[in-house]
């Protein structure tokens, strides 16, 4: 073994070092840079809102029912012309999802009738204690367009007759 | 015993009384042929074809009139076409196949034409996860429909049949078991079908709407989600509920129950009831439940429950401990020696009745039933023989129903005995005025209110009807309160007992009397010794009262002024009510939901009752509240198990010699089978799997002489001129304190009202809903009026437990 042969590993080893200073880094600077997310990501849930403003989940429950972690409670109540949350017949008065428990597989998402309920975008869920895991409807409500859109509403009356939205296909 | 008959379904060899329906002897045979419109309650009518099945019969020799054979088998002819299983009887070597491929093609097609007007709402549909519609179709139904999805028709959503019944008319399939079980069963055509073809749509042909106390059943045979209870309208999904057995405390036929419960944030995070459901029992109540069993179960969750013991400081109650409530108690309790008066009513559970009337006796005080009605005594000795189910009178049988209107005070009663006179049972009603029973009466006998005894002496001579009742087989008679107190009541009860004992109707099975009280557990309040009292505002003046269960005060002025002298007063209730407010110890009680116990029938069943909700508060079981009373008292009781008191009371009560929880809970298979998987045979009514009960035998079943004391016949009350004779009657939707906190029913249950003859009314110068003042014996209300010409013209009828506080027939003002 030559003498010089360390040299020359040490030398070849840092160079490699030395390229990398200028190639693009890989690591982001989190919090203040955030990386996008794959399109099939399942983070935090959001329940959706159609276009008016209305909310899309009818308190059916079927979410709850498919959840293998039994994170979702919902409780349902009935809509008013006067107070209006849903299109339909009634929406859930009460929806909570225990984020400790929910093991993010998105059987929630398959079994809502109305696509209400969409695994988002947000991983980042940190709590102080188990009570504030439990994340009620107001947070996970996506915000309204815009203000005058906000439920439940005064509607016009004979507007919504349905029991369900009228979806065109309901597969779209 | 009826003819058999033993034919094959899908290669299953049975045998089957004779005109059994084939879909019926199939699920005999434990093989499910899907139905919508048939029921096994119901008369067959074919009209939803869901049933199709492949039906052959031995083929006959025309010349010979033999059945001709092959390979030593009966030829079997199978009819061309597919047949409905639930109109064709069985026949003896009938051959059916249910899973053909031409029999499935039938169900298939069936199910996918009953689809095509359907909504797809089941997420939100009330009967989603329980509907007969939605599980046939993941069974039998195609998973693709060939009609076009835009050409469904679209018709009302959200129609109220009634303020308790919502119908959707999309849903609906036009099976008419809703029609037909208020025709055939409940005898009341208040339903019908509108229009024709694919508009055909249920209407309510009653003002007010859906106007039947039975209105509930029809949610429960409804094969889809059309018919559902408003107090239940988007509640929870089926498969959240938790289910627990229970018994309903509304009235005395004591109808099995099961109590649907679930978390609740709307309660605060509570463990609620959130439903009400019937659970089968084909002795007691087959599988149905009236509205007020239903409907009225929200007073258990009332605000006004008490939930802390209190003690009365300084003119106010204040919070106490168990200790301190429980000690006051019984100070006072024994300082009063003799003067020591426990009043109780019939809506306790036996257990507590056993405890309450032991402590009275061990502290030398006097226990008194909080009631308006005797005879309780001669239930126990001739009432109905262990055996007796209402469900087997028929032909050559017998049922007379004295002085009560079996549809407001016992509906469940009144659909039974409406049903033994289909079947012909011979039914006599004699009532004062006429009532809804009276339709289906072979004899009706009116008399004068007063006269009550006379009518049943009577009985005894007048030829033909009285012939029919003496030679029927069996025979029942039920004695109600209408129009009469506590004296008038044991007088009819000891003169129907004199009947039954001269016609020998005593001591058998679907043989003797039965009490319509008006409590659940009036009966076994009775059998555990306790009685009601005469004169109570008497008895109560001066002394140490123990209230349980029961509110004087607010019922009664006269009893308000009787406590307000008194020494001591103690009150345990599950509510907050005026005669809390004048306690010196409020001890807050369990509701029935909350705990373990028995109640005994009218008809002298003793029934098991569970815990389904946790107690309110800190809340104890009557039982064990007086216990720990008489262990201040320093007298030994048990307050620890439930069962054990149950098996102390079986020992001192000959009664209930040999009976046990474990007795209690026993079951048998009933028919038809309800309450399995599937909900399309008979309905979302539970099968009973927590004890059908036990029938407590009479004394004169028992053997030795029956001796019926003599009662002293009253002077029958004259009113004065210008004056009326107020009578109590009984109505099923009352201001009883289990009553009104549900909150649906308050429409029903309506204003106090008085009703008067027309030429009563015409004297009094007042129409019908003209308010009038009432006043008698120191009460005064005020009442709208009805006119009901079925009535004599010299009395006033004054609903019970309205407001006006009336206990028996009194001579009134009327202005």
């Amino acid at each position: 073994m030559s003498v010089l042969e360390p040299v020359v590993e040490l030398v070849r080893g840092l160079g490699q070092t030395f390229r990398y200073l200028f190639d693009r880094p890989v690591t982001y600077q989190y919090p203040e840079q955030k990386r996008e997310v794959r399109p099939r990501f399942r983070g935090r849930h959001v329940l959706k809102r159609y276009d008016n403003g209305l909310e899309k989940c009818i308190g059916c429950s079927l979410c709850a029912a498919a959840c293998p972690a039994d994170a979702i409670f919902v409780e349902a109540s009935e809509n008013t012309d006067e107070k209006r949350f849903s299109p339909g017949e009634r929406y859930a008065s009460t929806y909570e999802i225990n984020m400790l428990r929910c093991i993010y597989c998105g059987f929630c998402e398959d079994a809502c009738p109305t696509e209400a309920i969409v695994l988002g975008d947000n991983y980042e869920l940190s709590f102080t204690d188990r009570r504030s895991a439990i994340y009620p409807k107001e947070m996970l409500l996506e915000p309204v367009p815009t203000v005058d859109m906000t439920t439940p509403r005064k509607v016009e009356t004979g507007v919504y007759k349905r029991s369900v939205p009228e979806m065109k296909d309901p597969t779209d | 015993m009826s003819k058999q008959v033993t034919l094959t379904i899908d290669g299953k060899q049975i045998t089957v009384p004779d005109g059994t329906l084939v879909a019926d002897a199939a699920k005999l045979a434990g093989i499910d042929i899907p139905v919508f419109c048939h029921h096994p309650k119901l008369e067959p009518v074919g009209m939803c074809r869901m049933c199709l099945v492949e039906i052959g019969r031995p083929m006959f020799d025309r010349a010979t009139g033999q059945i001709v054979m092959e390979n030593g088998q009966p030829k079997i002819q199978f009819m061309p076409k597919l047949e409905t299983a639930c109109t064709n009887p069985v026949s003896e070597g009938m051959v059916v196949l249910t899973q053909t491929a031409k029999a499935k093609e039938g169900q298939k097609g069936t199910v996918e034409f009953l689809l095509t007007s359907h909504p797809l709402d089941c997420p939100i549909c009330d009967k989603g996860g329980e509907c007969p519609l939605q599980n046939l179709t993941m069974e039998h139904g195609p998973g693709k429909s060939r009609f076009i999805y835009d050409e469904k028709l679209h018709l009302d959503k959200q129609v109220p049949l009634g303020e308790l019944i919502w119908l959707d008319r999309e849903r609906c399939i036009q099976c008419a078991r809703c029609i037909r079980f208020q025709d055939e069963i409940a005898g009341e055509a208040v339903l019908g079908f509108d229009e024709r073809g694919r508009n055909t749509q249920i209407v309510s042909l009653s003002d007010p709407g859906f106007d039947s106390v039975f209105s509930g059943n029809t949610t429960d045979i409804c094969p889809v989600g059309a018919l559902t209870t408003a107090d239940f309208r988007f509640g929870a999904r089926p498969w959240e509920l938790k289910a627990q057995a229970s018994i309903c405390t509304q009235c005395p036929v004591g109808c099995n129950t099961t109590l649907n419960t679930r978390r609740e944030a709307k309660a605060g995070g509570d463990i609620v009831i959130k439903r009400v459901m019937p659970r089968q029992n084909e002795e007691v109540n087959e599988i149905w439940l009236c509205d007020k069993g239903r409907f009225a179960h929200h007073y258990v969750g009332s605000k006004k429950r008490l939930a802390r013991p209190q003690i009365r400081k300084d003119e106010k109650l204040a919070r106490a401990s168990w200790d301190a409530a429980t000690k006051l108690a019984a100070e006072n309790f024994s300082a009063s020696k003799k003067d020591f008066v426990i009043l109780a009513s019939g809506r306790l559970a036996n257990e507590d009745l056993f405890n309450l009337k032991s402590l009275a006796d061990h502290a030398g005080g006097r226990a008194i039933l909080y009631s308006d009605m005797g005879g309780g005594d001669l239930t126990a000795l001739v009432g109905v023989g262990a055996g007796t189910n209402l469900g087997k009178l028929g032909e050559g049988d017998a049922i007379l129903v004295v002085a009560s209107d079996l549809y407001e005070e016992a509906p469940i009663w009144y659909l039974r005995v409406k049903q033994a006179a289909d079947r012909g049972a011979a039914l006599i009603v004699a009532n004062p005025r006429e009532t809804k029973l009276d339709k289906f009466a072979k004899f009706s006998i009116r008399y004068s209110y007063g006269d009550e005894v006379k009518a049943v002496n009577d009985f005894g001579k007048k030829s033909k009807i009285s012939d029919e009742f003496a030679k029927a087989k069996n025979a029942i008679v039920f004695f109600g309160s209408e129009g009469l107190g506590l004296n008038g009541t044991s007088a009819v009860a000891s003169a129907c007992a004199d009947l039954l004992k001269e016609t020998g109707h005593i001591g058998r099975a679907s043989n003797g009397l039965i009490g319509v009280w008006q409590r659940a557990n009036d009966q076994g309040a009775w059998e555990v010794g306790l009685q009601p009292e005469e004169d109570l505002a008497k008895a109560l003046k001066g002394k140490a009262v123990y209230i349980v269960g029961t509110d004087p005060v607010g019922d009664d002025p006269k009893l308000a002024k009787a406590l307000e002298g008194a020494e001591f007063v103690a009150v345990q209730d599950i509510l907050e009510t005026a005669t809390t407010e004048i306690a010196d110890v409020v001890l807050p009680a369990q509701a029935f939901s909350e705990r373990e116990g028995t109640f005994t029938s009218g008809e002298r069943r003793v029934q098991r009752f569970y815990a389904a909700v946790p107690p309110t508060g800190d809340s104890k079981p009557d039982f064990v509240i007086t216990s720990m009373i008489a262990k201040q008292m320093n007298i030994v009781l048990e307050g620890t198990s439930v069962s054990v008191v149950f098996d102390i009371l079986a020992n001192s009560i000959e009664a209930f010699t040999d009976l046990s929880y474990a007795k209690l809970a026993e079951v048998r298979p009933q028919w038809p089978i309800v309450g399995r998987g599937d909900v399309y045979y008979g309905g979302t009514t539970y099968e009973n799997k927590h004890g059908l009960g036990v029938q407590l035998v009479p004394a004169a079943q028992v053997g030795g002489t029956v001796r019926i004391p003599k009662v002293k016949k009253e002077a029958v009350l004259r009113p004065k001129e210008k004056e009326l004779l107020a009578v109590p009657v009984n109505k099923l939707y009352d201001r009883g304190v289990t009553v009104s906190p549900a909150e649906l029913l308050d429409e029903r249950v309506g204003e106090a009202t008085v009703s008067l003859h027309p030429e009563a009314a015409e004297r009094l110068g007042v129409e019908a809903g003209a308010r009038v003042k009432i006043s008698f014996d120191g009460v005064s209300g005020e009442a709208v009026v009805k006119i009901d010409d079925t009535i004599s013209a010299g009395v006033a009828l004054v609903p019970r437990s309205m407001g006006i506080a009336i206990k028996e027939p009194v001579a009134a003002k009327v202005k």
